[in-house]
Order: structure tokens, then C-alpha cells, then sequence
């Protein structure tokens, strides 16, 4: 199987050609240096993405609190993540880092606060 | 009436860099002055990760690096005034400001920081005929009432323009479950980051249309759809037959920044034509001695690592000049954009007073690939090259830099006579081009 992807390394943006068989990335064409094989490996095997979003924050100065993953998530994981998060409301204050969600749906990611909001009188 | 040393105005990424920097270089009584409710700038709106990789060496969000500089400002004492606009500021450094708890207010301060950043370009600068229906915002707008205040401003959503604020708000919009149809580009390539159009466009299936553009908007209250047209590349002329229309209930603009310099104008400070903020030398300092610049009312820059860089060159310029009042050195290197290149900051340098290391920003006009980068410095006796790099891409929508070191000036500069006009030239030559002349 073959598949085609740019390049996100750099600004040169080179096109990749990538074939994968039987799970495995067994040759990447059209990269001009090594971070175009990394990424086309990772892309191909387990393309993963850091989900930032916000929940609903009541008592802070705005509605919204802004959160992230603890690390990057299966790229197939995050519309579900956001289904999650829409039910999700916190109370001020939050503290910068803060585990808003613990392992969120089992990716072994936390959601964690981005920013301290203070309660509001 | 209040004094104080030292007035950074706007407490975003510059201002609060310059702060810092300058109560470390031995100033104290330092205000910074913030228009909106919180510190940070649009930083705070900018919830994605990508911040700081050059600066802190991690991948941080917008929030998460504002609050960095933020807690720095905090543990230092430095005063601000939040909910605070700044009217006027004087050649002699009066501040004259605005708000709700104390009213009018007067501010005498030794030297004053430019921090204002930039605004985005609207429907205004760029002509889209049409009816003036409700629906048409900027990208930016967009980003701080969904990451902010909580609205999506729509569900079914055209994107003008493919810088990052674009890609971004589309990946965004779709996240928080609108439609995005599009995203049309004038040019035929993208001012953005290769990996905001995967990972923002091509994610999510969102066509990103080269050559195109908007001719007109259509709807009443609120805007029901916008006819695009293919454009001529050479004449960025709508191309007839071209037209179609395309439904939509918000148009998102993001067709460029400007510096915000109105400030500055008052002030009588020099302007760039080109880079559209304050002329500024070496050390960020602007044409009125005493007060200098830094970040993106200077010029727009693609990266807050920079932003940062420069207001800290910024606050430690001040407190150089709070410490120990003079002009600048009479000796004067003016910069220059050869072939090739549009802009470049700064633009004089004062080789007496220069740093060990001077970083020169600039912006190439097109696409370059494995083409060779000339900084040649002119004096009276003729050209001599200062250093040539090959670089193997060079995009318009990243910003350029050459560092230059100040041993390697003094020797260009030799025994030269101060009286003839000096000139550094950063270009790209034409491939065989004689640049050594």
C-alpha cells in the first residue's frame, strides 16, 4: 500500500510517497533529509496529535477554560475526547496544570488546565 | 501626576518581555500598561500548542507561555495597570491614559517601551464588494469569542486567507462542530506553516483553494453566501466565467496584520513604509531618543519566540538609557532590502553601541529553493561581503534571519570614514549574479 503526505518538518514541505506492508513502513521516497522518514513512519503506524480545547468554567472571568493532553492522543480519538469535554463544567479557581480529566477515555492522557482562572466574586 | 522610570505600553508577549529585561538590567520602577482585563495579550486567545520551541525549548500553548512571562512580571513587583487605554504619548514621554478607577491619568516617565503589537486587516483594506450583512469577521475575532467568550460564530463557514490565524480557526470552527466548505488563497502558495495545512486543513478534508478569492457577499441581516472567483496569478484579477456562488452564514477574513502605530504617529516617531511600524535601530530604539519598540508593532513576526527576543532587546535598551541618558552614536550603518527580500529590522544600526551579536529579520518576496543569501555591507571605497549562506527554502511567510557578529561589521567597516553614507544589504541574487562588486 502506498500513501502520499507532506512533510511537516520544515517549510520545504517535501512531498512523500510511503509505502506500508503488512503494518510495517518498509520504504518513504521524496524526503530530502531523515525528518521526513520519522514522520512519515509515525503518520503511517501512529499518527498522534496534542488535542487543545476548552471546557465550561463557572465563577472565572471568562466561561471558558482553556485545557490540552498531558501528551499527544491517537488522531482517531479526539472527536470522542470532544463528545467528553462537552459534558465537562469546572469551578474557579484552577491553577495552571491542573488535571481537569484523569486518562481521558483510557488514552493514558490527561487533560490538563492551560491557564489559572481565579474565582470571581 | 505619577513618574515613573520606565512605562511599557501593552503587557503581551513584547511588553511583558520588555519589563522583565529591564528591571533585570538594574531598572525598578517600571509600569506596564494593559488595555484588556488580564496580561498576555492575544496570546491568551491562542489555545493551540506550537509556542515556545526556540525560546524555552516546548511545544506550549498560548496561555501556557503568556503565563511564564506573566509570573516573572508578578515575582517582580512590576506594577500594571489592567482595563487601562493609552491615548496620547508625548515626544518627552508624558502617557496620558484612561480608566474606570482613576479616571484621566497622567504618567511622566525616563523612557518608554512600544508594545502595542498589531490588528488584523478587515473587509475594509481589502475591498469586497457586496452588502454589509452581519457574519463577516476576522479570524482573530473569531478565535477570541470561541477559545474566550464562548459563541461559535457560525456553522457553515468560508475562510479568506491561509495564514496560520486562518488554518487555525478553521481546525477550531470544525473542532467545536461547524462546518468549514473552504479556505481561499489570493496567492498561489500559503503565508502559513506546512503543518497547519496538514494538520488544520487536510485533517479534516478542508479544500484549500489557490488563486482565489471573494468578489462579493451576499445576504441582508446576515450574510447567506459569497461568490468566489478563480484569479489571474500574474494580475490577481478576477478571471471571468470564473464566479460561482458558495452558501455560507460566516465569511471568516484572514488577510494580514498591521502594526499598531497610532500611538506612535502621535509621537512623531519615523515609520516604515514597508514594515508599517516604528523605524528602529540595533537596540529597538525608535527616532524620538528615549523611546523604543518591540515585538509586532514593529513588524509582524510568524513566531512569539522572536516577539519575546526582541522586547527583551527592547526593556534592556531602556534601562541602558534610563541608567545613563545620551543619544546615539553619530556612526550610523543603514539597512537595506536588496533583490529578493522586502523588508529588513532593524533598520540602522549604531555599530559603537551594538551588541556582540546582532540579529537581522527580514522577509524574502517569493519562494526561494536552494538559493544563495548575500549580506554585503556598501561603504565609500565599494561593496565587501559581510557572509553568504545557501539556504534550501526560503518562504515569504517565514521570517529570514542572518546573524551578524559585531567583530566581523568592524572589520568590514575598516578605517572608515564616518562622513560616507554606509549601507548593509541583505538580498538574494539571481543565480550567476556578480554580487562581488
Amino acid at each position: 500500500m502506498y500513501r502520499e503526505l507532506i512533510c511537516i518538518g520544515c517549510p520545504m514541505g517535501c512531498p512523500l510517497t510511503v509505502t506500508v506492508e503488512e503494518g510495517k513502513v518498509t520504504a518513504v521516497s521524496g524526503n530530502i533529509c531523515r525528518k521526513g522518514k520519522e514522520y512519515a513512519e509515525a503518520e503511517c503506524l501512529n499518527p498522534t496529535r496534542t488535542l487543545t480545547t476548552t471546557v465550561k468554567i463557572k465563577n472565572a472571568m471568562y466561561p471558558l477554560l482553556s485545557v490540552r493532553t498531558s501528551k499527544p492522543i491517537p488522531k482517531d480519538q479526539i472527536e470522542a475526547c470532544l463528545q467528553y469535554l462537552c459534558g465537562i463544567t469546572v469551578e474557579a479557581p484552577v491553577t495552571i496544570g491542573q488535571v481537569i480529566v484523569e486518562d481521558v477515555l483510557q488514552t493514558g492522557a490527561d487533560i490538563i488546565a492551560t491557564k489559572s482562572m481565579a474565582r470571581q466574586r | 501626576m505619577e513618574a515613573y522610570d520606565l512605562v511599557v505600553i501593552g503587557a503581551g508577549p513584547a511588553g511583558l518581555a520588555a519589563a522583565v529585561a529591564a528591571y533585570e538590567a538594574g531598572v525598578k520602577k517600571i509600569l506596564l500598561i494593559e488595555r484588556d482585563r488580564e496580561p498576555g495579550g492575544i496570546l491568551e486567545q491562542c489555545i493551540h500548542n506550537g509556542f515556545g520551541l526556540f525560546y524555552f525549548g516546548e511545544d506550549l500553548t498560548g496561555p501556557e507561555y503568556a503565563a511564564r512571562f506573566i509570573q516573572r512580571v508578578q515575582e517582580r513587583g512590576i506594577a500594571i495597570k489592567l482595563n487601562t487605554m493609552v491615548l496620547e504619548v508625548t515626544p518627552d514621554k508624558w502617557i496620558i491614559a484612561v480608566n474606570k478607577a482613576d479616571g484621566l491619568l497622567k504618567i511622566k516617565a525616563k523612557a518608554v517601551v512600544l508594545a502595542m503589537g498589531c490588528r488584523e486587516r478587515t473587509r475594509g483594506a481589502i475591498f469586497i464588494p457586496g452588502t454589509r450583512p452581519a457574519g463577516v469577521i476576522t479570524a482573530g475575532t473569531a478565535q477570541r469569542f470561541v477559545n474566550m467568550e464562548g459563541y461559535l460564530p457560525g456553522k457553515e463557514v468560508v475562510i479568506l486567507g491561509s495564514g496560520d490565524i486562518g488554518l487555525i480557526m478553521a481546525r477550531r470552527l470544525t473542532l467545536e462542530g461547524a462546518k468549514v466548505k473552504m479556505v481561499l488563497e489570493l496567492l498561489p502558495y500559503s503565508s502559513g506553516l506546512t503543518r497547519n495545512i496538514v494538520q488544520c486543513l487536510q485533517d479534516f478534508g478542508i479544500p484549500l483553494l489557490f488563486n482565489h478569492t471573494v468578489v462579493a457577499i451576499h445576504g441582508r441581516q446576515r450574510i447567506t453566501g459569497v461568490t468566489i472567483a478563480e484569479v489571474d496569478p500574474a494580475t490577481k484579477k478576477p478571471k471571468p466565467g470564473t464566479e460561482r456562488l458558495v452558501s455560507c452564514d460566516t465569511l471568516l477574513l484572514s488577510v494580514g496584520l498591521i502594526p499598531e502605530n497610532e500611538l506612535s504617529r502621535q509621537a512623531g516617531i519615523a515609520l516604515d513604509p514597508v514594515t508599517k511600524g516604528p523605524v528602529v535601530d540595533d537596540g529597538m530604539a525608535t527616532s524620538v531618543e528615549g523611546i523604543f519598540a518591540g515585538g509586532n508593532v514593529v513588524h509582524v513576526h510568524d513566531l512569539v519566540d522572536n516577539v519575546t527576543r526582541e522586547g527583551e532587546i527592547a526593556g534592556r535598551s531602556a534601562a541602558r538609557y534610563i541608567l545613563n541618558p545620551k543619544p546615539a552614536p553619530s556612526l550610523k550603518i543603514n539597512t537595506k532590502a536588496g533583490a529578493g527580500v522586502t523588508y529588513v529590522v532593524p533598520q540602522l544600526i549604531h555599530p559603537q553601541q551594538m551588541a556582540e551579536e546582532l540579529v537581522l529579520s527580514f522577509r524574502v518576496n517569493q519562494v526561494f529553493k536552494d538559493q544563495k543569501l548575500v549580506v554585503a555591507l556598501a561603504t565609500g571605497q565599494g561593496h565587501k561581503i559581510l557572509g553568504t549562506k545557501k539556504r534550501m527554502i526560503m518562504v515569504p511567510g517565514e521570517m529570514q534571519e542572518f546573524k551578524v557578529k559585531k567583530e566581523d561589521l568592524w572589520a568590514a567597516l575598516g578605517q572608515e570614514d564616518s562622513s560616507s553614507p554606509l549601507e548593509l544589504t541583505v538580498s538574494v541574487p539571481e543565480e550567476g549574479e556578480d554580487h562581488d562588486v
